[in-house]
């Protein structure tokens, strides 16, 4: 933390006199804190397990037949077996797979393309912004869960639709805000003053916009994915993403629930799984947001 | 619209910049907002112009109008011969290089996100400058604005001060050896004693480097000391125009007056200056401004002609001009620059 | 470490025009913050008095303190790592201890304060009329009727034009200038001992900064208020101010009377101060007189005077030991130099030679404040 920029005289607004900025002062808020790092070991745990999947000494998550069925947690099964015998271990591990593939692709391609959008309409304005804006409001106005329906019903569902939809459903807010980002970067003076100085328009935008906005549109695709992967979940709930015997938390969630009665565990892996793994997101999402924001703050 | 007129543009072959009938309006839902109505000025090579006014003035909006950002509604920029107004893409782009500007929040004039470095060297690399010869320019530069570029390239913005700040930008402008700056006030945000430091370094490099400056300011003492000829502005239009000696001394327009009156002088023995609640009045909004003369709601020698009738640029001296219908001949009382007390 | 300074008072305030001694007293001040690069020294041991009728102008840079004096004496501070210590009594009566909620009785009704920013100290939500009559209910039990007749009384002794009409306005229906006014008429509401104004015109343009100012001074006379005005601008304070305090880097550097501080200062870097001001007076074309460096890191003061690093007349004394305040010739001047300018006028003793641009070399960590 540093006193805030104090400068005296000058007209109009630039007159600023602040008095030290105690805000972060606390060493405590300065540094991350420990729940972040709990979530990050989370996150970390769950990726290096789900890329991992096929070395680790796992059963397999599809063959029925190997136990009996509902078995409660054991030595030979960590977190039990499903109504088919299946290892809800093995299960739980793979599901993470699609989750996570689904959650961070549909959020890439979210980015990619409403990025790329919000930097237009941004920075170009007019026609452009008009356009854009327009039909990212067309987008928005949709139930988002009804067009992920809608676009997976209509083709086949497999992981790659699954993934397209959700990813569609992301790129309006992302638009949203690099957009809005972008608009009021496009008013400070250093890019003004690469205006004046004649670089190319696009040389701007990648030079002087993206480095700025990048943050900002990080911490918000680092929000977005909890949100994909519960979008999945709902999907696959509705047996419109994997299909069974492929195990994703949310068809497992499905499957648990006809037996909630007598097998509860079944529907409660999974549920936590996706519980602990969207806080965490979350958690660093939001944690690295304020973090970017006080270090631009300060200046 | 008749505006005040161009009588106060020299014909001289030396003249680098000619702003003519120049008029900016953007338009605020259903109404127009009259920035700049009609401003005209030159300057000559080597010269340093004076554009002082109060906030709101229109003559931020002037100086950005000069180098196209934003297009002026009309008028004309003339800049060596060429009309920028005329201009368009590619062509518009290769005039840039030769006019440059710096800005008043030094900070915000900055990448945050760069090297400083980088960020003077990026006018070179746009342009197509490459290795060695680009790096030599750059710390030649770094040198020429009192940055040891060795130690402080790597850093970014926030690790610096106003004023350090404010010696980048002055570097990034001239990296690309521009004939013309334009400073839209690059001390008001400064400190006192930075201020000097950061005047005294634009003298330096306007000499160094053969400049020539527009200067924007609304701080009249530091106006004075800079320019070879001042341009006062009120609400888009030209009042007066003159050198400063002349303009200070004996300011035919009652704005000029009011605005030299009230600038505090640190100087006990000062005589109190003379009051007219007329001109405690606020200004009047550039979406609806005054017909005549703008200045009129205010002016204590204001009649019917002024709301009539716009008032045209006539000369009321050497090379000093005002525009105003009953231009006041008197001396001010006290003359501000025979003061009794000395202490410079 | 820092030889802290102290206050040895040698000289007795001069008697006020009501014959009572002065409304308000600073008594060694300090105010420090705790951050994470240390304890930032804002305000180091600080003393004044405000005397009704009179005006004390506090001059100081960015970084010198003077705000973070004015919210002191106010207790406007946050709660959390502040240390203050020192007194500050209001009419004889000590305040500086006092919890909040006997604070927030004082404030306003006597003390007022203006502040530089008028859209902080208004609400914009609320009707300007509403927001003088606030004050004047709470403190005075005032009826609204009763209330609405005296803010319209106020807004017409600022000079606000149109007053019916402006007390069921918005503050952003008001330009600069007016909401100013109108921070003032609220400050003065219920008629305050002191008023405090924290650079209140620096954000306006220079024709109505002008008025403010001279309006400031109108009020301030007629009711026989103290008022102590802090600002950067030694033009502001030069016709307007009774005494003149000059601050650096936390402290008192030199006090007077205003004729007598710039007649005779001795500060090396009041003149300094004066010097590196454009002025509309006097020569053109002169090189910027400019003090050179940068005002000192206030987590770690240098031992010594704290001016010394970029003082031209520094020697070894001044950079280890801390000058105290001493009198100077006239009562009520005093500064703390062990090397003043001396006796007659600062110009012709000490010819300050420009300081060259420093470059900024690797010793440059920290950003000017």
């Amino acid at each position: 933390m540093t006193f805030s920029s104090t400068l005296a005289g000058g007209d109009g607004g630039n007159a600023l006199l602040v008095l030290p900025d105690l805000a972060g002062t606390d060493a405590r808020s300065r540094r991350l804190s420990v729940m972040f790092w709990i979530s990050l070991g989370w996150i970390g745990l769950v990726v290096i397990v789900a890329i991992f999947a096929n070395v680790l000494p796992l059963d397999s998550p599809t063959a029925i037949g190997n136990a009996n069925p509902g078995l409660g947690p054991s030595w030979a099964h960590l977190l039990g077996t499903d109504e088919l015998g299946r290892d809800l271990l093995a299960r739980v591990v793979y599901g993470a797979r699609v989750s996570l593939i689904v959650g961070v692709a549909a959020t890439a391609l979210g980015v990619a393309i409403g990025g790329t959008l919000g930097l237009v309409a941004g920075y170009l304005g007019g026609i452009a912004d008009v356009v854009i804006m327009g039909a990212m409001n067309v987008l928005l106005a949709f139930p988002s869960l009804i067009l992920a329906l809608a676009i997976v019903t209509f083709t086949q569902p497999t992981l790659l639709h699954v993934t397209l939809a959700i990813g569609i459903l992301s790129i309006a807010p992302l638009c949203r805000v690099v957009r809005a980002s972008t608009i009021s970067l496009s008013r400070r003076e250093f890019v003004q003053a690469a205006q004046v100085v004649g670089v190319r328009r696009r040389r701007i935008i990648f030079r002087e916009i993206v480095p700025n906005v990048l943050p900002t549109a990080l911490a918000v695709a680092l929000v977005a994915i909890p949100g994909a992967i519960l979008a999945e979940g709902a999907l696959s709930f509705l047996g419109l993403s994997v299909r069974p015997p492929s195990p994703s938390w949310g068809n497992m969630l499905s499957e648990g629930r006809d037996v909630l009665a007598k097998y509860p565990l079944i529907a409660l892996w999974p549920s936590i799984a996706m519980l602990l793994t969207v806080l965490s997101l979350n958690f660093v999402g939001d944690e690295l947001r304020g973090h970017l924001d006080v270090k631009e703050g300060g200046l | 619209m008749p505006g005040p007129g161009t009588a106060h543009l020299r014909r001289d072959k030396e003249v680098l910049l000619r702003v003519e009938n120049l008029v900016v309006e953007f338009s605020v839902g259903h109404q127009t907002l009259h920035a700049v109505s009609d401003v005209s000025f030159d300057v000559c090579r080597g010269e340093t112009l004076g554009l002082v006014g109060e906030s709101g003035c229109g003559k931020s909006t002037t100086g950005r109008a000069i180098v196209q950002m934003p297009r002026p509604t009309r008028g004309s920029v003339q800049f060596e011969g060429t009309d920028l107004c005329a201009l368009r893409g590619e062509p518009l782009r290769h005039v840039r290089p030769r006019i440059q500007m710096i800005f008043q929040d030094p900070i915000s004039s900055l990448n945050p996100r760069r090297k400083v470095a980088d960020i003077v060297a990026e006018p070179l690399v746009a342009w197509g400058e490459k290795g060695s010869a680009r790096e030599k320019k750059v710390r030649e530069i770094f040198d020429a604005v009192g940055l040891d570029f060795d130690a402080v390239g790597t850093w970014r913005p926030h690790q610096f001060s106003g004023g350090q700040c404010q010696r980048i930008s002055i570097a990034r402008a001239l990296v690309l050896d521009p004939h013309l700056l334009i400073c839209d006030e690059p001390v008001s945000a400064l400190d006192v004693s930075v201020q000097a430091q950061i005047l005294n370094l634009l003298h330096e490099m306007k000499e160094r480097y053969g400049l020539t400056l527009v200067f924007i300011s609304h701080d009249l003492a530091v106006v004075r000391n800079v320019s070879d000829r001042v341009v006062v502005i009120y609400l888009g239009k030209v009042c007066e125009v003159g050198p400063p000696e002349a303009l200070y001394d004996r300011p035919h327009h009652p704005y000029t007056r009011l605005l030299l009156s009230s600038v505090p002088v640190p100087d006990p023995e000062a005589p109190a200056r003379e009051r007219s609640t007329l001109a405690s009045r606020e200004f009047p909004s550039p979406l609806d401004p005054p017909s005549g003369c703008r200045f009129r709601t205010r002016c204590p020698g204001a009649q019917a002609r002024c709301a009539d009738e716009e008032p045209v640029m006539r000369e009321v001296g050497d090379g000093h001009f005002a525009a105003c219908h009953f231009p006041v001949y008197e001396p001010m009382t006290p003359a501000p620059s025979r003061t009794s007390v000395s202490l410079a | 470490m820092t030889i802290l300074r102290h206050f040895t008072p040698r000289v007795t305030p001069t008697p006020s025009v009501t014959g009572v001694g002065p409304v308000l007293e600073v008594r060694n001040l300090k105010t420090h913050f705790q951050t994470e690069r240390g304890m930032v020294h804002a305000v180091d041991g600080v003393s004044l008095t405000a005397e009704p009728g009179k005006v004390v102008g506090i001059v100081g840079e960015s970084g010198s303190g003077k705000t973070v004096l004015a919210r002191s004496i106010m207790g406007l501070l946050p709660r959390q790592g502040v240390f203050r210590s020192g007194e500050v009594l209001l009419a004889g009566r000590t305040i500086s201890g006092l919890p909040e909620s006997e604070l927030r009785a004082i404030r306003g009704l006597e003390i007022g304060m203006v502040f530089q920013d008028s859209m902080s100290s208004l609400n914009p939500v609320v009707k300007i009329g509403r927001q003088i009559t606030e004050g004047l209910e709470y403190h005075k039990g005032m009826h609204t009727a009763e209330a609405r007749r005296l803010s319209l009384a106020l807004l017409k002794s600022v000079e606000v034009p149109d007053p019916e009409r402006r007390l069921d306005e918005y503050p952003h229906q008001l330009s600069g200038g007016m909401r100013q006014r109108v921070a003032i008429a609220m400050a003065l509401a219920c008629e305050p001992k002191v008023l405090l104004a924290d650079e209140p015109t620096t954000a306006l343009d220079v024709t109505v900064q002008a008025h403010v100012l001279d309006l400031l001074k109108d009020l301030q006379e007629d009711r026989a208020m103290a008022m102590i005005l802090v600002t950067h601008d030694l033009g502001v304070v030069a016709t307007r101010a009774d005494e003149i305090v000059v601050m650096y880097a936390g402290q008192v550097v030199e006090r007077a009377p205003t004729r007598v501080l710039f007649r005779e200062m001795q500060m090396p870097y009041t003149q300094a101060l004066l010097r590196s001001v454009p002025r509309i007076d006097g020569p053109r074309h002169a090189t910027f007189v400019t003090i050179g460096g940068r005002p000192p890191d206030l987590t770690n003061p240098p031992p010594g005077c704290r001016f010394a690093p970029r003082c031209s007349r520094a020697q070894d004394r001044c950079r280890s030991e801390d000058p105290p305040l001493t009198a100077g010739r006239t009562i009520g001047h005093e500064f703390a130099c062990w090397f003043p300018l001396g006796v007659g006028s600062p110009s012709r003793e000490a010819p300050l030679t420009p300081t060259p641009t420093p470059t900024v070399g690797p010793s440059a960590e920290r950003r000017e404040f």
